[in-house]
């Protein structure tokens, strides 16, 4: 670890929390529906569709709504990717996706993960890139937001019967949160030197004299919506680790700020919506602390560098810089590492798979924790929230009253949707690796043996499950097995979650707003995040425990032994 | 019986004995299934036996899976022994009270009118509605309203006071208690509840906890603990697979112990003995809560309706103060003011006798040939004529009346301080002379200001309920530091009262006694009649206080609070023992594969098998080790919820992340050196 390394980590981090609160209010204000500068657009749009924004909806309509419009866009962009050799804009004449891998890949991109078993440069045109992608780089991020103003919206008042109109929701999203922030920060990306062209790629002759095929495109709007929504996928393979994704230190600086400010500007905006900024702060801050730790960790484990190569010569303190690119440097690569697996974004800059056992051990374990540190835009503010009522049912009896979280009681029927809701994430992780690394089909996928092919594995289901769509590398993931199995646990850790949730937060909008006193529980102060984080981590992480045990935490003490795999 | 309650011991040889016997019953799975996380540590363990037998009769080896199957039984009879030594102890409550039980004959009445005529009837057969004679001596057969006649009855069966109440048809003293004996007189009642579900029944079976029934938030745990359950299983059989393709195979009893551990099955095993040693508690204060919903409600409540007389105030007004008209020495009006209270035989005229004593040293006895002049509601005055002298004391415009004597303005000025201070002014004359001035007022309680306010640093507003005028009320509550009061209060004020704060989203307490005290008891959250009331008061509260002591409330909630605590805190130490469970379980399990996993091995543990025995034995015995918190429950402080949580979350949390370690480790170092492991 460096000085230097630490102010750059130290630099970005402070640019998010500075922005995080003016934009955290900005987007309450949106979800009230006060901002409307864009009103004639967005009126045009509700008649177009026929829809009344100021209806109220109830959990179910509103569940229902999210359901129907991802489940047909999934429909549509299977259908576009299978077809996109009959589409426009395929200047590269590229064929029709395999059944399983346009599933895959739609699946994917319509649950917010953005898992690419392909690459993007290849496998896709440039219409199915923009129409289909990047579309549903909005539209996922807008679900996930929406689904998380629904469920803050149930802690803002007394029986209410109504957690929003989803329509109203997700275009005021699109429109007023998701489409500005993606212009400015495509613009700035486009100074940096991403290219944004529909010209087919180029071919360039190398100083030896060889032909070279540079591919490009329309990249820098996609990269930019990529990370702002947490969605991940990038326009080239090599992902943000691609100089025309993502060129030199500012563009990078760019890149990570935009991958984590909207989910904590959520938590500010949860303060806002539930009328008391605090506990807003409170989820701000215990979100800061994990996140922080873990890429003290990471950093440390990296910085340390690979003890077989330190035998072999190589200075220790260049730490590992396996798999990273150099314009980056280790620091950048270990933030950009665990900023993306805290969210759901799981865009790389460098290859998770060269990471020491430790540092790689890092974004798994973030995912696991149910990426709620910030998290996915939204996915994370409702998954925190889920968290905050179950360390409340847990540790709030110990203040002699039963349970309540913002004045709303906690009862038999919250938390058995939040085990719901909170079970499907081993299920999915733990099971799908189980299963699919006892075939032979999944054996077959990894590219390293032991225990690193177990972390390969796990990383895969992890971040199918967590929605994170990030990869370990080294696994060949276009296989039958694993584009319907982490299709399935995309899908279920999206929305077999997110259902409960809103489920709950029905259950809890029409419940009486109990007003505090002396007696309640307190979840604004530093005890608070201490309990809420000790939850998270035992509740949320210790279950996957054994499974890191063999995988990562075995490499590291055999590769400190002197081992590899 | 409130004596003997207190008496009963943690660790009492015959409840124990019971107990342990007790615990052998319950591992019946079809009543186990009752509770989830127990339930499912009995399967497994049922699973390791018979797989433990396998290898004896195969010839393998038997010795590991035989001390594993062991703990684990071990672990299950803990659970069922805890709950059986809560019950126990209501059980030993139940006696007393089912002695009182026996079975008389009752004599039912052929004809209302006629009480010379009866049939007498086994009191277990008397049916609702029947009219039944008690005379002097004989026990009251049944739950029941008086309908005619007068008579003194002790209760000390039920309520453990040994001292007569008066019985009597009509107004709020009309209900009796089967089990309670007429001392002198008799009643005709007519009964009111059916064979097997009087108060004395329904008393019986609430504190032996067999009609016990989950709470809400017993409920709630359950789910969680089982949920819990649930995602351990999944981590656990996926472990198979894990373990199978890094080439090793993991064996039934290691996976059994490595998820009987990570279970929560220290809450699991206490949870339903916390609930009926909060019970218990209740009953130890001499209330009977109609439910443990009840109890749940009270550690909730944030609103406490108080009646002012009784429970903030002594009883009655006394005299206070005395202020002299200009010219008129102190003694004099203090001499004054005690004999002519002599005739008055109120609370309010006793006082005065002892103001005089204590303050001025003068106690008048009444002179031989004195007149007595009694106060009466109606002249408003009392008084003494003695030596043609005529001393009066009594409500100002009586006394000035009476006496016919000028009021000087100083006088009136003192008059209206006192009335406007809430309190009451009485004149004192002697002949047409007037003497002075007394101040009546309420004497608040000592120390109850204290308690308010710790009630307020809990976040429990109090609130006092009193039939006097705005101008009093507001100076009592002043002086009493109650948040609120609710002036000139009928019984539909207090209703409203507790419908308006339950719409703020308030959860409400009071107590209550008379039978147009009903529809409030009803409506409130937690209702605390008193056993002196009306059975309609009785049947609307959730509570029944034996010693009809208003002050109880506060007591009431404490208990609830107590309870919900220690719920809370085992909870929280339970699952913050899991972290230690991994640090031992895990580099033992894949000791064989990875022997660099030695590294987690932090406790120093001796062998792969003494780690997981050890882990194993220590989640077994913590249940035990906390059978006495859990019946004695945690202490409540009425420090607010942010200094309890800190005090509470650093004991339970902290200290169940942190005491399993030292715990398992000395484990270890026993078994080891005994040479077993």
């Amino acid at each position: 670890m460096t000085l230097i390394g630490w102010a750059q980590i130290a630099l970005i981090l402070s640019l998010v929390f500075i922005a995080a609160v003016p934009l955290g209010r900005y987007i309450a204000a949106v979800l009230a529906g006060d901002v409307r500068w864009l009103r004639p657009a967005e009126r045009g749009f509700y008649a177009v569709a026929g829809v009344d924004p100021d209806r109220p909806m109830s959990w179910k309509p509103y569940a229902v709504g999210l359901i129907v419009l991802n489940a047909l866009h999934f429909l549509l962009l299977y259908a576009m990717l299978r077809l996109q050799w009959y589409l426009p804009l395929n200047p590269q004449g590229i064929t029709g996706m395999s059944p399983q891998l346009a599933f895959n890949t739609a699946m994917s991109f319509v649950t917010n993960t953005n898992w690419q078993a392909y690459a993007g440069e290849q496998a896709l045109s440039y219409g199915s890139q923009m129409w289909g992608l990047t579309v549903h780089n909005f539209l996922s991020a807008a679900t996930g937001i929406a689904a998380a103003g629904a469920v803050a919206r149930a802690f803002a008042g007394s029986g209410l019967q109504s957690l929003g109109n989803v329509w109203a929701d997700i275009t005021r999203i699109t429109l007023y949160v998701l489409l500005p922030l993606s212009i400015a920060a495509a613009v700035v990306l486009i100074l940096c030197g991403v290219p944004q062209t529909l010209g087919a790629s180029v071919e360039a002759t190398t100083l030896e004299g060889a032909k070279q095929v540079i591919a490009r495109g329309p990249v820098a709007f996609q990269e930019a919506i990529k990370l702002i929504g947490t969605n991940g996928g990038g326009f080239f393979n090599a992902n943000s680790a691609h100089p025309f994704e993502n060129p030199n230190a500012l563009s990078d600086l760019v890149e990570t700020w935009c991958e984590i400010i909207v989910p904590f500007a959520l938590a500010i905006a949860f303060g806002y919506i539930v009328g008391d900024r605090r506990q807003g702060f409170a989820l701000f801050w215990t979100m800061t602390a994990i996140m922080v730790a873990f890429i003290a960790l990471a950093y440390a484990a990296e910085g340390a560098g690979n003890p077989l190569l330190t035998a072999a010569g190589v200075d220790p303190a260049l730490g590992n810089l396996e798999g990273k690119e150099v314009r980056f440097g280790i620091p950048l690569s270990i933030l950009f590492a665990v900023t993306t697996t805290v969210t759901s974004c799981g865009a790389v800059i460098a290859m998770h798979d060269s990471l020491t056992p430790l540092a790689g051990a890092v974004p798994i374990f973030m995912m696991q924790l149910g990426e709620i540190v910030p998290g996915g835009v939204g996915s994370g503010l409702y998954g925190m929230i889920v968290f905050a009522l179950l360390a409340v049912f847990v540790a709030g009896l110990m203040v002699g009253r039963t349970p309540e979280y913002l004045g709303k009681k906690v009862q038999a029927k919250e938390v058995k949707l939040a085990m719901l809701a909170v079970l499907i994430l081993p299920f999915c992780i733990l099971a799908g690796t189980a299963w699919a690394i006892n075939t032979t089909s999944g054996t077959g996928s990894l590219a390293n043996a032991g225990p690193h092919g177990l972390s390969e594995m796990l990383y895969a289901w992890t971040s199918a499950t967590a929605n994170n769509g990030s990869a370990f590398a080294g696994l060949s993931a276009d296989t039958k097995l694993l584009d319907y199995g982490l299709g399935a646990a995309m899908l279920l850790g999206r929305f077999a979650f997110m259902v409960p949730v809103l489920a709950i937060a029905g259950s809890l909008a029409a419940k009486p707003k109990l007003p505090a006193s002396a007696g309640t529980f307190p979840t604004d102060g530093p005890l608070f995040i201490g309990l809420l984080t000790g939850v998270i981590l035992i509740l949320g992480g210790l279950q996957y425990l054994p499974a890191l045990t063999l995988g990562p935490i075995v490499e590291h003490f055999a590769m400190t032994g002197g081992k590899v795999f | 019986m409130a004596a003997s309650a207190d008496a009963i011991s943690l660790f009492d040889a015959s409840i124990l004995g019971r107990a342990a016997r007790d615990s052998f019953l319950k591992l019946n799975p079809l009543t186990l299934v009752r509770n989830p996380v127990i339930f499912v540590t009995e399967t497994v363990a049922s699973l390791v036996t018979v797989l433990c037998i396998r290898d004896l009769l195969a010839g393998g080896a038997w010795h590991f899976s035989l001390a594993i199957a062991a703990w684990l039984w071990l672990t299950v009879l803990f659970a069922t022994f805890a709950e059986a030594v809560a019950e126990g102890r209501g059980r030993a409550r139940a006696e007393s009270l089912r002695r009182a039980r026996s079975d008389t004959m009752a004599k039912v009445l052929l004809r209302p009118d006629d009480r010379s005529r009866y049939q007498p009837t086994p009191a277990s057969m008397l049916e609702a509605g029947r009219l039944v004679l008690v005379e002097a001596g004989d026990l009251i057969p049944s739950d029941g309203e008086v309908v005619d006649g007068v008579a003194s009855v002790n209760e000390s069966a039920v309520t453990g006071e040994s001292a007569p109440v008066i019985r009597e048809a009509g107004g709020d003293r009309s209900a009796v208690t089967g089990g309670t004996q007429v001392v002198s007189d008799w009643l005709v009642l007519r009964i009111t509840a059916a064979p097997g579900n009087t108060f004395l029944d329904r008393m019986i079976a609430l504190v032996e906890g067999a009609s016990r029934r989950k709470t809400p938030n017993e409920i709630a745990l359950d789910i969680l603990l089982a949920g819990l359950t649930l995602i351990f299983l999944i981590a656990v059989v996926s472990l198979v697979g894990l373990a199978s393709y890094s080439g090793m195979e993991l064996g039934v009893p290691v996976l059994v112990a490595l998820f009987v551990t990570l279970i929560p099955t220290t809450i699991g095993g206490l949870l339903s003995a916390i609930g009926i040693a909060g019970m218990d508690r209740l009953v130890r204060c001499n209330v009977v809560a109609t439910s443990g919903r009840a109890v749940e409600a009270a550690g909730d409540v944030d609103t406490l309706l108080l009646d002012k007389t009784g429970t903030i105030t002594f009883g009655n007004r006394a005299c206070a103060a005395i202020y002299p008209v200009p010219g008129v020495p102190e003694r004099e009006l203090a001499r004054a003011a005690a004999l002519s209270s002599l005739g008055d035989d109120t609370p309010e005229g006793r006082s005065i006798l002892a103001f005089v004593r204590d303050r001025f040293g003068f106690a008048p006895d009444r002179p031989a040939d004195a007149a007595l002049v009694p106060f009466t509601a109606n002249t408003r005055v009392s008084g003494l004529d003695w030596d043609g002298r005529a001393w009066r004391k009594g409500a100002v415009d009586s006394v000035l009346a009476a006496s016919g004597a000028e009021a000087p303005s100083t006088f009136a000025a003192t008059v209206d301080r006192i009335a406007r201070g809430g309190a009451t002014p009485l004149a004192v004359s002697l002949d047409n002379r007037l003497l002075g001035a007394l101040e009546l007022k309420d004497i608040v309680k000592p120390g109850i200001r204290e308690r308010f306010e710790a009630l307020r640093r809990t976040g429990i507003r109090t609130v006092m309920v009193t039939g006097d005028n705005r101008v009093t009320a507001a100076a009592i509550a002043t002086e009493s530091g109650v948040d609120d009061f609710i002036a000139e209060a009928k019984p539909q004020d207090k209703l409203d009262y507790i419908r308006r704060v339950q719409a703020e989203g308030r959860l409400v307490a009071m107590c209550g006694d008379g039978t147009n005290d009903a529809p409030a008891l009803a409506q409130a959250d937690v209702g605390v009649a008193m056993q002196t009331g009306t059975q309609a008061a009785r049947e609307a509260g959730n509570m029944v206080d034996l010693d009809s002591d208003p002050t109880k409330l506060i007591e009431v909630v404490e208990i609830g609070k107590q309870l919900l605590i220690t719920r809370g805190s085992l909870t929280t130490f339970s699952i913050a023992n899991d972290v230690s469970k991994y640090f031992a379980i895990l580099p033992a399990i894949f000791a064989g594969t990875y022997p660099e996993l030695g590294a987690l091995n932090i406790m120093g543990l001796a062998t792969p098998q003494s780690a997981i025995l050890s882990a194993v034995i220590f989640n077994a015995l913590i249940i035990v080790a906390l059978v006495p918190l859990a019946l004695r429950g945690v202490r409540f402080r009425p420090v607010g919820a942010a200094a309890l949580l800190r005090r509470n979350l650093l004991i339970y949390g902290l200290g169940g992340l942190l005491a399993p370690f030292a715990g398992i480790k000395a484990v270890d170092l026993i078994l080891n050196s005994l040479g077993l492991a």
